[in-house]
């Protein structure tokens, strides 16, 4: 039982770090309705350049910062080059589009800091901790806590502050937006700057957890599903969609695993998802459209 | 506006246009003529490295815009039925040897459309994005399959295993002129047929499906039957085209060659071709297949030596990328929108 326990809550620990990439797809999606398969590379593109300052002797705090700049940057860019000109197309080909920008990113950003394996020590002790019989991963514990944060400050800022609200009118109804004055271009950059700070978050943790790699980019793909199960367009969602897709993942890797003979987490949470949607078609928190014929 | 925007697509050309569609046959049957007489002058190099799988590529990107360009469902499981295709085409003639070859691959291709089918039950419920990803549960179970139980390979102790010989009536096609034939044979038939499809009755409820499902179904369009069997038809194209990746091709069957990679590919390959068009597919499958050929050669050819291939290959990813983005934005509805009005000046000039 206690192992049963251990499985359980180790699984729920690594779903909140595919929450927290789940996140930053969120932000985007709200905001300008793109699917941003970048985000993936953004991970890694803010792991590695984190990373590289690190390694050339440069402070924690700066490196940070300096990393936080590009990251700002990269969003205005292709807020400026790639979102704007394909304003008003299809969501598939704006999806297409960010996957095209994902190889341009992994490229450049390999081409710039070298694509070898980095390890990256954020100075947090991974003694496993002991409740009961039961064994928890410190370093877990405190991604699950920086996420925690990290959404609270969120939903402030998403709530609370004259931005959240202009992009929750963007998020409601484009046009009639832009007709009361809200600057869509200015407010698309913020949003890309912010999903920019949290996949630098996510790529130090993640980084830290499995070295700073090319594999960073795979997160992605454990992230959709996690957004499938709690719909595209809420934080919530994606963090209790998280937490059952990192749960299930465990558990079926153990126990379905030894049934099939081993690595059913490739697909597990993939099905897992489908189910979900055949019960309820747009996520467990997303918003259902309304059709007009 | 659809989720996947296929809404500016044309259905249908207007019918008093038979002179200049005259006109499109004749060329249609030269340019196969040419393509059939390629072998004369190309050697082995160009028929396995950029004939083959663009033909190839062109037969899957037609498979993936019946379902995607027509009936409007989006998928990301292609690699996953090419998969399919393959090893069902390898386990017929690995168990059935007296079958012929067409009947073969045929068969292959119905396995793949019977799980096309059952991997779009879930798009009588879900649609636009979701179904997107929901497709991805399809690819990634399929990949894990073929990769986990030996006995769709036979048993064999390496993951990829050689193909069988391939012949007709006889005759020998393991040469590169015979797989380049056999796939271009097949790449026709499969294209003329699908012609006949989308102007067919079929096609017209794949295209209202897909312009807007709701309305269809109110004015009494079988929506449910519709949508499995785009998937059907989608999913049997592309898994005959898997099984001559596989056979004619590479050479071996093996998983990892239908990841989720293959997937993307096929659907830049429709999307830069533009979705809705038969054309477009082989324009797209150009774009995607020999692009790639086209960077490594200017790369080589430019820094050849001065820097390291590894820095190499991420450049050449990073300009596909940008090429990739750059024709999305410069072209929306694909080349072959671009091509289509080549065509129309090309024609007026004739009339006049």
């Amino acid at each position: 039982m206690s192992f049963f326990v251990e499985t359980f809550i180790g699984g729920l620990l690594a779903g909140v770090m595919y929450s927290l990439v789940a996140i930053g797809f969120v932000l985007i999606y709200k905001a300008s309705g793109v699917f941003n398969f970048a985000q993936g590379s953004m991970v890694l593109c803010a792991g590695l350049t984190f990373v590289t300052m690190r390694d050339r002797g440069i402070d924690f705090w700066l490196a940070g910062l300096i990393t936080l700049t590009i990251m700002v940057a990269i969003a205005i860019a292709v807020e400026r080059v790639v979102l704007r000109p394909l304003v008003n197309r299809p969501q598939i080909t704006l999806f297409m589009a960010t996957l095209g920008l994902s190889f341009v990113i992994e490229g450049i950003a390999q081409i710039a800091m070298g694509a070898s394996v980095h390890e990256l020590d954020l100075g947090i002790v991974d003694t496993p901790i002991t409740v009961g019989e039961v064994q928890v991963s410190q370093f877990d514990l405190v991604a699950a806590a920086t996420a925690g944060v990290l959404v609270i400050a969120l939903s402030i800022f998403f709530n609370w502050t004259r931005v959240g609200i202009a992009l929750r009118a963007i998020a409601d109804d484009p046009l009639a937006a832009r007709s009361i004055g809200i600057r869509l271009q200015t407010l698309w950059q913020i949003v890309w700057g912010v999903a920019g700070f949290v996949s630098l978050v996510a790529g130090l943790l993640w980084g830290a957890r499995q070295g700073v790699q090319f594999a960073l980019t795979l997160v992605v793909l454990k992230a959709l599903p996690v957004l499938i199960i709690g719909g595209f367009t809420s934080i919530t969602g994606a963090i209790v969609g998280g937490l059952i897709v990192g749960a299930s993942d465990s558990l079926a890797e153990i126990y379905l695993g030894s049934l099939l003979g081993g690595s059913v987490s490739t697909w597990f949470s993939y099905v897992l998802a489908v189910g979900f949607l055949l019960v309820r078609p747009t996520g467990l928190f997303g918003d259902a459209p309304i059709e007009r014929i | 506006m659809t989720a996947i925007g296929t809404d500016t697509i044309e259905g249908f050309g207007s019918t008093d246009e038979t002179a200049r569609s005259w006109l499109r046959i004749a060329l249609a049957v030269a340019l196969l003529a040419g393509l059939a007489a390629v072998p004369l002058v190309a050697n082995d190099y160009w028929l396995n490295a950029v004939l083959i799988p663009f033909l190839i590529m062109s037969l899957t990107a037609l498979g993936l815009n019946l379902l995607m360009g027509y009936a409007g469902q989006a998928s990301l499981g292609s690699g996953g039925f090419m998969a399919v295709g393959a090893y069902a085409t390898y386990n017929i003639l690995l168990r059935l040897p007296e079958l012929p070859l067409p009947v073969n691959l045929l068969l292959g291709g119905v396995i793949s459309g019977l799980v096309g089918v059952i991997a779009g039950l879930p798009s009588l419920r879900i649609k636009g994005f979701y179904l997107v990803a929901s497709t991805l549960a399809a690819q990634f179970v399929l990949e894990w399959l073929f990769n986990q139980y030996g006995w769709f390979s036979n048993y064999s102790t390496s993951s990829s295993i050689s193909a069988p010989r391939l012949a007709i009536l006889g005759h020998d096609l393991s040469s590169p002129t015979g797989r380049y034939l056999l796939t271009l044979a097949t790449v026709a038939i499969v294209t003329v047929v699908a012609i006949r499809l989308v102007r067919s009755q079929t096609g017209r409820t794949w295209m209202a499906i897909r312009d807007m499902d709701t309305a269809a179904s109110v004015i009494g369009i079988p929506v449910a039957a519709g949508k499995l069997k785009a998937f059907f038809v989608s999913s049997l194209v592309i898994g005959i085209a898997g099984a001559l990746w596989a056979f004619a091709y590479l050479g071996t069957v093996d998983a990892r060659s239908f990841n989720l990679d293959r997937s993307f590919q096929v659907m830049f390959a429709i999307i830069i071709g533009g979705m809705g068009s038969i054309s477009g597919n082989y324009v797209g499958a150009a774009f995607m297949i020999l692009l790639p050929i086209l960077l490594d050669h200017v790369g080589g050819a430019v820094f050849g030596g001065a820097i390291d291939p590894g820095q190499l290959e991420n450049l050449q990813k990073a300009l596909f990328g940008a090429l990739i983005v750059w024709f999305l934005i410069k072209e929306p509805r694909g080349l072959a929108a671009l091509l289509s009005r080549a065509w129309t000046q090309l024609a007026s000039r004739f009339e006049r």
